[in-house]
């Protein structure tokens, strides 16, 4: 069993926040809110402190307010602690936090790196969703004695969607001898879950000959050019995840959650995804409510009709409302007979008595933070 | 160590059995028992604390400490994991004197006088751990100061056929109590104390030290602190309360508590952003209801998977609600499931229970003849009830049937 203590785990907040960016425009990827009640920064580091990695670090952007409010000490994940725990990295020097890619990202971070005494990092971006122990995975980068190991997923993808993702080609040895980033194809194929363990050392000499040339990117610059000079593995996870890296599919992942089995994989008690706790008072159903096939957190008081829905915490619903097929973000407001359908609402919206918002499965319609309609 | 100075420590009592509470609280101390969906008991006093500013707190602990103890843990929930004060369980200990139970709540104070003085307080707020109410004790320390006060009461008026249940005050036109009756038969007020005293401490401390070197004294703040300090002339003061307030320690009043909390017209509102009620979280995913399911009148917490008929109820975490179940006018425990067809119906079921297919717990009163035959009906922690069975209104069951 590989050591966990010696690993350090490396998050990156704002990787792929373009692919959403009605959702990022007021916060890093890593704090949109995900699944009624979490954000999407609580799976990676869930993740890690699952599998016994003590000291993790979050690469921000200038965006960094409401991750930095999210995360707190780290203490929810329990990563509160004397040695080790949470680093919050926010941009700092005359970098401005503008970086192009995680190469650049990391040279802002080296002194960082380099004071945790670790023999491995691994990298994570905050756009999946899963439940992974990454345990199994250093100890098959470990065995392989492997330079780069990526975790990918197969899956099956049309051309639009495999626009936003790196495809990799893997032989019969877990062998990674191609690298397609952000491909125009269509079928089956290995998807880089964007998770990767690099040795320390490696990963240092990368960063430092990457400064020299003026390079920025890990998957072009790194994992495309340099494939043949390292040994690159892929390690296969096989369970349950989601993707966000479009509107349409944080639409769907979030809806996916209203099945049992998947929650119960997802959410999995012996490996639980903890976040920040609010201490809302349990949810309230009215005397005329009407809840079905729909997920509620905590907070909620619901007096109308709620169908096919994801409501987060403190969100309201008044008398004779009819919300269907809609994810409402926290404190969202429902006014009495308002009428929702495919709509997803940031955090503190307010939809006035009697209005109707209608959107379609493809195009839900969006309503930004703070708004009234 | 160098302990910073305290304004005001507050000591809350939790030590109690909860006796009338049967099965409930035959493996953990009465503050323990699950209240409101997420709460449990100990959670209102402890966040009055923490609300009020009160950041050093003592929980005096003796009866199946076990529950409890983890449950407080560092404090962390309430924030009352400080660096200095922060949130201490006091269980009983042996010294060289050869003490150890706690023989009464002014003996338990008694015992703990090292504990409070350590942080040299002014003053000392006594608090029971098994009430539901939100208070701001600032308000009542103020009041206890502007009136220059020995000890201040806080009371509330009871409906007069109540009040021999309560230590009933009889206080002047300026709040100034001159006589107290514990439980009286023919009581000549309708003030009864709600368990929640202010005291300045080198007279509190003067009296516990008299108190437990008198070997006739029981050693309780009611029977025998409060009557000394009226005895010594010391000034004893009223403060009222007006808002809600509930014992639960019979399974009548707690049934009647948790179904407070459903009633719009009932003042205990839980969701204010000013006035949290802090508690452990169990860390688990938002609720589902699903397709089939009907929930109305009703308290849900995360964790729950809902298939079946909810009314009038409240249900804790990780709650498993099958295909067909129906639960009505009930309380159901953390990660108790009520399996296909069962029906429950005016009863409190325990944690970690199984209620199996088609099986019937309670009644409700309309489909009883004799009323005195009817009650709640009460399934203990970590109890099966076997498929069909047919648990009877007012029924304690403690062990799996």
């Amino acid at each position: 069993m590989a050591n966990m203590a010696n690993v350090l785990g490396l998050i990156f907040a704002n990787m792929h926040e373009t692919t959403v960016t009605d959702l990022t425009k007021v916060r890093a990827l890593a704090s949109v809110p995900f699944g009624a009640r979490y954000r999407m920064v609580d799976f990676p580091l869930s993740n890690m402190v699952n599998s016994d990695i003590d000291n993790v670090g979050i690469i921000t952007k200038d965006n960094y307010l409401s991750l930095l409010d999210h995360v707190g000490s780290g203490d929810e994940w329990d990563l509160s602690r004397k040695t080790g725990g949470l680093h919050l990295l926010p941009p700092y020097g005359n970098s401005h936090g503008i970086y192009r890619g995680r190469l650049e990202a990391m040279m802002q971070v080296k002194p960082f790196i380099k004071s945790i005494n670790a023999d491995y990092i691994l990298l994570s971006d905050a756009d999946v969703i899963a439940n992974i122990d990454y345990r199994p995975v250093i100890d098959f980068h470990e065995k392989n004695n492997a330079d780069i190991t990526v975790v990918y997923a197969r899956g099956t993808y049309t051309t639009e969607q495999s626009r936003t993702k790196t495809i990799l080609a893997v032989n019969e040895n877990n062998e990674i001898y191609d690298v397609l980033v952000r491909p125009e194809i269509s079928g089956e194929h290995n998807v880089s879950l964007n998770m990767f363990v690099v040795g320390k050392e490696f990963l240092m000499d990368l960063i430092r000959d990457a400064e020299s040339r003026n390079l920025y990117s890990f998957e072009v610059d790194v994992l495309q050019h340099k494939l043949h000079e390292m040994k690159v593995y892929g390690y296969k996870f096989d369970k349950p995840f989601f993707q966000i890296d479009s509107i349409d599919t944080y639409f769907k992942s979030n809806m996916a959650l209203v099945d049992k089995s998947l929650r119960d994989t997802i959410f999995n008690s012996d490996a639980p995804i903890y976040t920040k706790v609010r201490d809302d008072a349990p949810a309230k159903y009215g005397i005329d409510s009407e809840v079905s096939n729909s997920l509620i957190a905590d907070g909620c008081i619901i007096e109308g009709t709620v169908e096919n829905c994801v409501l987060f915490r403190g969100v309201k619903i008044g008398k004779g409302a009819k919300v269907k097929n809609s994810i409402l973000m926290q404190d969202t407001v429902v006014g009495a007979k308002a009428e929702m359908n495919y709509v997803i609402t940031d955090k503190n919206v307010i939809i006035s008595d009697y209005r109707s918002l209608s959107g379609t499965e493809t195009y839900p319609v969006f309503v930004n933070k703070d708004a009234t309609v | 160590m160098k302990h910073v100075k305290k304004e005001c420590v507050a000591m809350l009592l939790a030590g109690g059995q909860g006796s009338r509470l049967y099965a409930l609280t035959k493996d953990m101390a009465k503050p323990a028992v699950p209240f409101g969906g997420k709460y449990r008991i100990i959670d209102f006093p402890l966040s009055n604390c923490v609300n009020s500013g009160i950041d050093t707190v003592g929980v005096l602990t003796q009866y199946q400490p076990l529950v409890l103890n983890e449950y407080i843990g560092n404090g962390h929930p309430w924030g009352l994991d400080r660096v200095h004060g922060g949130v201490h369980v006091l269980p009983p200990y042996e010294s060289s004197s050869g003490k150890s139970w706690y023989e009464g709540t002014a003996n338990a104070i008694y015992q703990n006088i090292s504990f409070i003085d350590r942080y040299n307080p002014e003053y000392v707020a006594v608090l029971s751990g098994d009430h539901i109410y939100k208070m701001n004790y600032a308000k009542m320390l103020d009041f206890h100061k502007s009136h220059g006060a020995d000890a201040t009461i806080a009371v509330l008026e009871v409906p007069w056929e109540e009040a021999s249940r309560f230590g009933i005050m009889s206080a002047d036109e300026n709040d100034v109590i001159y006589e107290f009756a514990e439980k009286p038969a023919e009581p000549k007020s309708n003030l009864a104390s709600m368990g929640v005293y202010i005291f300045s401490w080198p007279n509190l401390k003067k009296h516990l030290i008299a108190n437990e070197n008198d070997t006739g004294a029981s050693k309780d703040f009611g029977k025998n602190i409060i009557p000394a300090m009226l005895a010594e002339g010391n000034k004893l003061v009223a403060y009222h309360f007006d808002g809600y307030w509930k014992d639960v320690g019979t399974i009548d009043s707690l049934w009647e508590a948790n179904m407070d909390l459903l009633n719009p017209n009932i003042p205990l509102d839980l969701h204010d952003p000013y006035w949290r009620i802090f508690s452990r979280n169990p860390v688990m995913p938002p609720h589902y209801a699903s397709a089939n399911s009907k929930i109305q009148n009703s308290m849900v917490s995360e964790g729950c998977n809902i298939e079946g008929l909810i009314d009038f109820s409240v249900l804790f975490a990780g709650v498993i609600i099958e295909d067909g179940a129906i639960v009505r006018d009930s309380i159901i425990m953390p990660n108790t499931v009520i399996k296909k067809g069962a029906v429950v119906e005016y009863a409190i079921v325990g944690e970690d229970c199984v209620i199996g297919e088609n099986a019937h717990i309670g009644e409700r009163p309309e489909a009883i003849e004799d009323k005195d035959t009817w009650g709640v009906a009460v399934i203990g922690h970590g109890v099966t009830v076997s498929d069909n069975a047919v648990i009877k209104p007012k029924a304690m069951i403690s062990e799996n049937v």
